[in-house]
């Protein structure tokens, strides 16, 4: 047991505990996650639920453990401080938007969906990573 | 067609909000999953173990639920090869630049009410919708 281990702890049990809710609302079912984004053929409303869900919570609760002077086993919270909206925000949510709707998978269900062992979601992991990558060098090069 | 079911909706969600409570509560991070991948690739000295320990968290889920529940993961995929391929290139690429995706964003940063959240998912949420439409409407894919 080192000083770190409860907050490895936390972080894993945390895991579990969000790829549970992932998979009991089918937010890991791209069948299901496309036929929300469909709102003009074979429209399933079920997401706005999962969003909805998942707001409730961290809505009034992030504030309350926001107002708590550290975290329980971290010596600070770290939170997104920016507040601007440029370019790159927008261009990106476009980009990531477009292979969202193309799949129906974005990175936490198509982690979960791993489990399946199904080839094509580990293809859309590798690139995923690739694609990371390659923004994380085009961006350093460009001079961030 | 899938079917509308609201409250197992409702339930993930608040399971997934909880989550992301129990994470910020006990270790300060945020549950921004495109994030947490991503640090895992361009690894910080002092960076790395929480990251790894919950990615594992969210792979074992995945591999608990069949043996507990006794019921497939339910996984049914879109689309062929080639498009599972283009788009992890554009998921990958999009949430890094845009420094976040549907957990960072939405849970998360509406959850801190982030202003710059709010924009990023009203931006991918049209950007996503529009894509579906074409891909399957007009292009029939």
């Amino acid at each position: 047991m080192t000083k770190q281990t409860p907050a490895l702890l936390i972080a894993f049990g945390s895991g579990i505990l969000f790829s549970i809710g992932l998979i009991v609302s089918q937010m890991v079912n791209p069948a299901k996650v496309l036929n929300f984004l469909d709102v003009a053929g074979t429209w399933d409303p079920t997401l706005a639920f999962v969003m909805g869900g998942a707001v409730a919570v961290t809505l009034p609760l992030f504030a309350w453990v926001l107002k708590r002077p550290h975290p329980l086993f971290a010596k600070q919270f770290y939170v997104p401080t920016r507040k601007d909206v440029d370019g790159r925000l927008i261009g990106g949510s476009i980009i990531f938007g477009i292979g969202w709707g193309i799949a129906g998978l974005c990175p936490g269900p198509a982690i979960t969906a791993a489990a399946t062992g199904l080839l094509p979601v580990l293809g859309f992991l590798a690139a995923m990573a690739a694609g990371a990558l390659l923004q994380n060098w085009l961006f350093t090069r460009l001079g961030k | 067609m899938t079917e509308f079911t609201p409250i197992s909706g409702l339930i993930g969600g608040i399971l997934i909000g909880v989550a992301s409570v129990l994470m910020l509560w006990g270790t300060g991070r945020i549950t921004g999953i495109s994030g947490i991948f991503g640090g895992l690739l361009t690894p910080a000295r002092g960076d790395v173990s929480w990251r790894a320990a919950f990615i594992a968290g969210l792979v074992l889920g995945g591999l608990l639920w069949p043996l507990i529940t006794g019921t497939s993961l339910p996984v049914d995929l879109q689309v062929s090869w080639p498009w599972m391929l283009v788009a992890g290139l554009l998921v990958g690429f999009g949430t890094r630049l845009g420094g976040g995706c549907t957990s960072g964003h939405g849970v998360c940063g509406i959850g801190r009410r982030s202003m710059r959240s709010v924009v990023a998912v009203v931006t991918f949420m049209i950007s996503a919708v529009v894509t579906t439409y074409v891909v399957r409407h007009l292009l029939g894919a």
